[in-house]
């Protein structure tokens, strides 16, 4: 059997070194093509009618002035007459037209008329008195089960008792079964009562669970604490809006540009809406500007896009979103915010969680962050209540529910430790041990925190009074899978002696052009530089989408196996040559030769040469069991540390400097992990103090779709960041995992505790704006 | 569904004789060639659009000669017209310096300037920054910095950087602050365009 | 943007008779930073633009016995990098380089400065400068108005005035020329914002048919002056408050004074009473903070913005102390 574990420290020649990213010359210098700049030959430009209204009935339309524009190619009603809309700057009726002016100039034309209907757009606080239990959405289960790992008896209880609010066909429930969904859950919900949700009901109780037994843990804590914490809905934002342009070179073929996190995913997403099979789609994608975990649909624009192409005689279609419909309705991440109480011991052991907690992810409600976070509190009561509102879908963004989680949950523990007059640092490690498997990475990456912020130096207890500009530091952890997605990985090798490899894969900017190619160069013993890298094309092996992390595990895997294989063909090939085994043989610095013996040696041309005629094209495949062992892993820890000043006069807050420490397995390219961990620190200090998706009740509009007061933190309000990666014995056999989620989890919660050092008092929801953190100090001085 | 760029401006109502009954300001005077003209203080006045004009930029040193409506941005004019694609559009409402060009060595943000007005002025893209196919210095350090991540700001952001740079060679902390303030990053890439700055403060660029 | 004429006269006279008597028609193209923005936005569907960018005499700085002169078409850059300026009116510079950034520092006019509109969301998103719903009850009132005005809001008006350098110029004393069909009128910078009581009026007082052309700044001498602006962000970035402050001082008196607010009203907010509170006194950290408090005595907070009026102290009370202890 070929050896593909990963190389041993001493053995490796790239994997897990400072190499610079290969595709960032494009970068630099413009050559870089996204599909923004993509210009296909006689290409169209379309352009959409988007409903004004938040909650309304399209009444009519009436495209008739479009259509007989000079230069519109396509008029193409997307939601018709009848049609009830969600959310404001959704897709009525889409144009396609020689060029952008001219579709813009038709898309005015359109008269459409609403019925408008009443919306929601808050998500403050529900009322108090909801109707207990209400039907529970075919998600909520899934959630209730799989993430928040609620027993399957307790789910079949639930299920009972207040029913479903979907019909459960047989295809949804052999979907559930293959899933892994009990079997008793699973005829739970054949046989629950049907309860279709409520006329104009914004309120869904997703969650309620009980371990343990709270009210007794809660009678016999020695300290209480109680608190209220919360992280509104923030955008994507990404800088490449979402869209693509879409061309028919013959009547069943489409031929798509798109901006996605997932190449290999979107053909059979687009074959059931276009009534297509997914062979007759290829989907292409140099680089992407950004997705963050909005961007693994075609999206209904992209659809849109593909029909709107077709009747326009099969021309290409370019349909990119406006920066204010890209914040309005191409991505958003669910609030949550939370009323919690702690029960604990004198000496900061903590025993009872209860919460109440509330959010929306729009039009679908969204479920419950993973409650409590990290932490796992012997005995806990918590319920969640989802609002179903107008204000546009949310989709994944980094880290799915636990940045929120983390705010409610690190922010509590936080409250907690001051009420305890213990040094945050202190209750925290004292209270590892009921982290899980986690809790001595926790405690190594404390410590190694705690030196690099001189926390025993700047952490105080919280000032009873404050005047002037204040210090503080906070803390917070986190954790993650990140174990790779599914990939298949082509390396060819050709007798000249080049070398190719594709995969359907993309680089979100992550560095995964970078990543392959140092792990193929690393195992086949020749330069980077030396292998032609192909990504991006639905014409290359599939690979998953880039998302939860998955990618580094899936696409290094896969790539390794891929390169052992054709590694050990090669050297089957040349052994009889150099008169060896090919076990004896070993691939190094563009030579072949005998282990130990540098003068009974082939350059890596000679050896190619000895293929014959033919190329070697070798799949690698992950996961892959038939070719152990496992290459990927999955669970990481990471704690952070923030420093802040905050001015009392005006409760503006800057971050003065920002400490994380990451462990994510074995890491392939420390410079691109590295970064990761900044931008992503970056990303943090942004929603923590900026970020904010604002939407106005009597219009239902979003107020702030642009780039001034949707703030993003600038070049400016970046202090000085350090990273620091664990890497080594204990880490890096435990293989390779992803890095794209963890690092952005803990910062909206070391900042708030940070800043609740510096004034002593907690400023509740992010982000810390100077309103928020003046009300919380007058708050303060007035109790 | 014609082409008649003429049709589509009569019929999508802002025919020029309506627009003059409405503002009641000078008459038209037909010419044989070249644009309409009004009378303006007893002075003719040529009078563009609103259908596309000949118009002709000066881009990297290039000369072209393309047609776009008055309407029609230098960004929107050098992506879709010309291909020149460094130059990114994101905000298109001069917030985000993803489209930052030089116009007389200045930056500025080539969606917030009309083509029509970019004539004349020799207009630098990213694209130009590169000679005999090596990164220019500035591009270099991006590279080493790792000051890129999905990539879609850093045009905008090495231009801005280069002129920032040749007008403050060794930059002060305030001078950073004013002096590059006008470019929006969403991946978290700030820590290493520090780094470029910097590396460039040492060197003196 | 919807379709226009573009026209681009040589001489004043010829800019004013292609304008339009009537607001709606036509609009002046100078920088066009924020211009081309609202017409993205559609929130200024203008048929015709009138690009002011090649009148002769108004760009550029002077300087004489009169004071400053800068034409309406100077730079924001090139006003804040002229040596008269940084040299007699170095806070005038401060303001200038701090505004936007630098991209649109080589782009915007001062006279466009002037003549931006407010940056209120329901006003950029198409609800009018006096926004108002179906019913007719206000929608800033009733909505999210934590960027809104604190001061000057009992009236339909509720954005605040956006440039962040006119305080300044108005504490200086400018005034301002413009130029229209009947030739040129000049007035005080601060009578040339107005708050508009109906929808289709301006917050400024500039006819359909009028151009800004020229800024004019009296001299400085003996002035101790400041700027200071309350920002979430460090660069770029609409601030929450500014304050700017001219004191003339008897010995460690101040004799008189001039302080402007901005971000707190539909117009710039000179404040009497915060001038009056200071005038006779030295200037302490307590005086400065008393007239802090006496400009904000008349201020009223909408539902989501009180935390402005303390913002609007503190930047009164900081631009103060930073005048005393700084120069002109």
């Amino acid at each position: 059997m070929p050896d593909y574990k990963w190389p041993e420290a001493d053995q490796r020649t790239l994997i897990g070194k400072r190499i610079t990213r290969v595709d960032s010359p494009f970068k630099v210098s413009g050559r870089a093509k996204y599909t923004y700049d993509t210009k296909r030959p006689d290409m169209l430009f379309g352009k959409m009618v988007r409903s004004p209204y938040a909650h309304c009935k399209v009444v009519s339309i009436d495209t008739s002035a479009a259509e007989k524009m000079p230069g519109v190619k396509a008029v193409h009603i997307v939601q018709g007459a009848g049609s009830e809309i969600f959310w404001a700057g959704d897709e009525i009726v889409a144009v396609a037209a020689v060029d952008e002016p001219t579709a813009e100039n038709a898309a005015r034309t359109v008269q459409v008329r609403y019925e408008k209907l009443p919306h929601l757009v808050s998500d403050a606080e529900p009322p108090g008195n909801l109707p207990e239990g209400g039907p529970l959405g075919e998600r909520e289960i899934r959630d209730m089960y799989f993430t928040q790992q609620v027993p399957a008896a307790e789910v079949v209880a639930q299920i009972q008792k207040n029913g479903i609010d979907f019909k459960p066909n047989e295809e949804l429930l052999t979907q559930a079964k293959q899933v892994g969904m009990p079997d008793a859950v699973v005829d739970a919900i054949r046989n629950a009562k049907i309860i279709p949700p409520g006329e104009g009901s914004y309120y869904e109780r997703a969650a309620a669970q009980t371990q343990g037994d709270p009210d007794k843990a809660f009678s016999e804590a020695e300290v209480t604490s109680e608190g209220l914490y919360g992280v509104p809905v923030i955008t994507h934002c990404c800088l490449e809006s979402h869209g693509s342009i879409a061309e028919w070179p013959d009547n069943d073929h489409l031929f798509v540009h798109i901006s996605t996190q997932n190449v290999s995913g979107i053909p059979g997403q687009m074959a059931e809406p276009l009534k297509m099979p997914a062979t007759n789609i290829r989907v292409h994608q140099d680089h992407i500007g950004g997705g963050f975990g909005s961007k693994f649909s075609p999206d209904r624009w992209g659809i849109v896009t593909a029909e709107i192409s077709k009747k326009a005689g099969g021309k290409p279609v370019r349909i990119m979103l406006e920066r204010d419909t890209e914040l309005e309705v191409a991505g958003a991440r669910p609030s949550a915010y939370g009323r919690v109480k702690l029960g604990a011991k004198k000496d900061g052991t903590l025993t009872a969680w209860q919460s109440q907690s509330w959010g929306t992810a729009g039009p679908g409600g969204g479920g419950m962050p993973p409650l409590p976070y990290v932490f796992k509190v012997p005995n806990q009561r918590k319920e969640h209540i989802a609002i179903r509102n107008n204000i546009g879908p949310a989709r994944a963004w980094r880290a799915p529910n636990h940045p929120q989680a983390c705010v409610i949950t690190v922010c509590a523990l936080d409250d907690m430790a001051a009420k305890l007059n213990l040094d945050p640092l202190e209750f925290f490690l004292k209270n590892l041990a009921i982290t899980g498997p986690r809790g001595d990475n926790y405690r190594e990456e404390f410590g190694i925190a705690a030196d690099l912020m001189a926390w025993k130096q700047k952490w105080h207890p919280r000032p009873a009074k404050v005047s002037g500009v204040v210090q503080g530091v906070g803390l917070s952890l986190h954790t993650w899978g990140g174990r790779g997605h599914k990939s298949d990985c082509d390396l060819t090798i050709y007798p000249d002696g080049s070398v190719d490899i594709k995969l359907g894969s993309q680089d979100l900017g992550t560095g995964t052009r970078t990543a392959i190619l140092v792990v193929a160069a690393d195992t086949l013993g020749i330069p980077m530089d030396a292998i032609n890298l192909q990504i991006g094309d639905t014409l290359y092996p599939p690979s998953g989408g880039s998302g939860g992390s998955t990618t580094i595990g899936g696409v290094s895997s896969s790539t390794r196996r891929a390169a052992v294989d054709a590694r050990d063909a090669l050297f089957a090939k040349v052994a009889p040559v150099l008169d060896a085994q090919p076990a004896d043989l070993e691939s190094a610095n563009g030579t072949l030769r005998v282990k130990g013996n540098a003068g009974r040696s082939l350059s890596w041309k000679e050896a190619c040469a000895k293929l014959g005629a033919m190329p070697l094209t070798i799949r690698g495949k992950n996961p892959d069991p038939t070719k152990p062992p496992d290459l990927t892993n999955s669970g990481v820890g990471g704690v952070q540390m923030a420093e802040v000043e905050v001015d009392t006069e005006t409760g503006i807050v800057r971050v003065k400097k920002m400490v994380a420490v990451q462990d994510c397995g074995l890491i392939i390219d420390l410079k691109t992990a590295e970064s990761q961990c900044y931008g992503a620190m970056i990303m943090g200090i942004s929603y923590s103090l900026y970020e904010e998706k604002i939407m106005d009740q009597t219009t239902g509009r979003m107020l702030n779709a642009d780039m001034q007061f949707y703030r993003l933190a600038g070049l400016n309000d970046i202090p000085e960041l350090v990273v620091h990666m664990m890497t080594g014995k204990g880490y890096d056999e435990r293989g390779v995992i992803g890095l794209g989620e963890p690092p952005v989890i803990s910062p909206g919660a070391a900042i708030s505790n940070a800043v609740a050092n510096a004034i002593g008092v907690r400023v509740p929801f992010l982000p810390l704006t100077p309103g928020r953190v003046l009300n919380a100090l007058e708050q303060k001085a007035g109790a | 569904m014609s082409d008649d760029p003429k049709q589509a401006e009569e019929r999508a109502g802002v025919s020029r004789r309506e627009f003059l009954k409405i503002s009641g300001i000078g008459v038209t005077v037909p010419l044989v060639v070249g644009p309409e003209v009004v009378l303006a203080a007893g002075e003719e006045v040529p009078v563009y659009g609103p259908g596309k004009v000949p118009i002709e930029l000066t881009v990297n040193g290039k000369q072209y000669k393309l047609q776009v409506e008055p309407r029609v941005t230098l960004l929107d004019a050098l992506r879709d017209d010309l291909d020149i694609t460094g130059a990114k559009r994101v905000c298109d409402r001069a917030e985000c310096g993803a489209c930052t060009v030089l116009m007389d060595d200045k930056p500025i943000y080539a969606c917030a300037l009309l083509a029509i007005e970019a004539q004349g002025k020799p207009i630098t893209t990213v694209e130009s920054l590169m000679q005999g196919g090596n990164l220019h210095p500035i591009q270099q350090a991006f590279v080493e910095q790792d000051a890129s991540q999905c990539g879609f700001c850093t045009p905008g952001f090495v231009v801005a950087c280069k002129a920032f740079l040749d007008q403050h060679p060794h930059p002060s902390p305030e001078d950073i602050r004013r002096g590059l303030s006008g470019n929006l990053c969403r991946c978290g890439t700030y820590k290493g365009i520090r780094e470029v700055l910097a590396q460039a403060a040492q060197k003196g660029a | 943007m919807r379709p226009f004429d573009y026209v681009t006269p040589k001489t004043q006279q010829q800019a004013v008779s292609l304008l339009s008597t009537n607001w709606g028609q036509t609009e002046v193209l100078a920088g066009g930073t924020d211009l081309l923005s609202l017409m993205k936005d559609d929130v200024l569907a203008p048929k015709r633009l009138v690009n002011i960018k090649q009148l002769p005499n108004l760009r550029g700085v002077t300087y004489g016995r009169q004071g400053l002169r800068i034409g309406a078409l100077t730079l924001l850059a090139e006003a804040a990098d002229d040596a008269n300026v940084r040299k007699n009116y170095p806070v005038l510079a401060e303001a200038v380089d701090e505004a936007a950034s630098p991209q649109i520092r080589n782009m915007a006019t001062l006279g466009g400065n002037l003549c931006q509109r407010p940056r209120c969301w329901y006003f950029r998103n198409g609800f009018g400068l006096l926004p108002k719903d179906e019913t007719g009850k206000d929608l800033v009132d009733q909505g999210d108005n934590r960027y809104h005005a604190i001061l000057g809001n009992d009236g339909p008006a509720k954005f605040v005035s956006p440039s962040t350098i006119v305080p300044m110029l108005i504490a200086y004393g400018a005034t301002i020329t413009i130029t229209g069909p009947k030739g040129n009128r000049e007035l005080p910078l601060e009578k040339f914002f107005v708050i508009p009581k109906n929808e289709g009026e301006r917050e400024h007082d500039l006819r359909a048919n009028e151009i800004v052309t020229v800024i004019s700044v009296p001299p400085a001498e003996g002035l101790k002056a400041a700027h200071y602006e309350v920002r979430q962000k460090a660069a770029f970035d609409w601030p929450l408050a500014v304050a700017a402050v001219a004191l003339k001082m008897n010995g460690s008196n101040v004799s008189s004074a001039r302080v402007v607010m901005g971000q707190v009203a539909p117009v710039p907010w000179p404040s009497p009473e915060a001038e009056a509170a200071l005038v006779g006194k030295s200037v302490t950290e307590n005086a400065a903070r008393a007239a802090g408090q006496a400009a904000l005595k008349n201020a009223r907070s909408l539902s989501h913005n009180a935390y402005k009026i303390q913002l609007a102290r503190v930047a009164v009370k900081r631009a103060i102390l930073k005048a005393a202890g700084g120069a002109a």
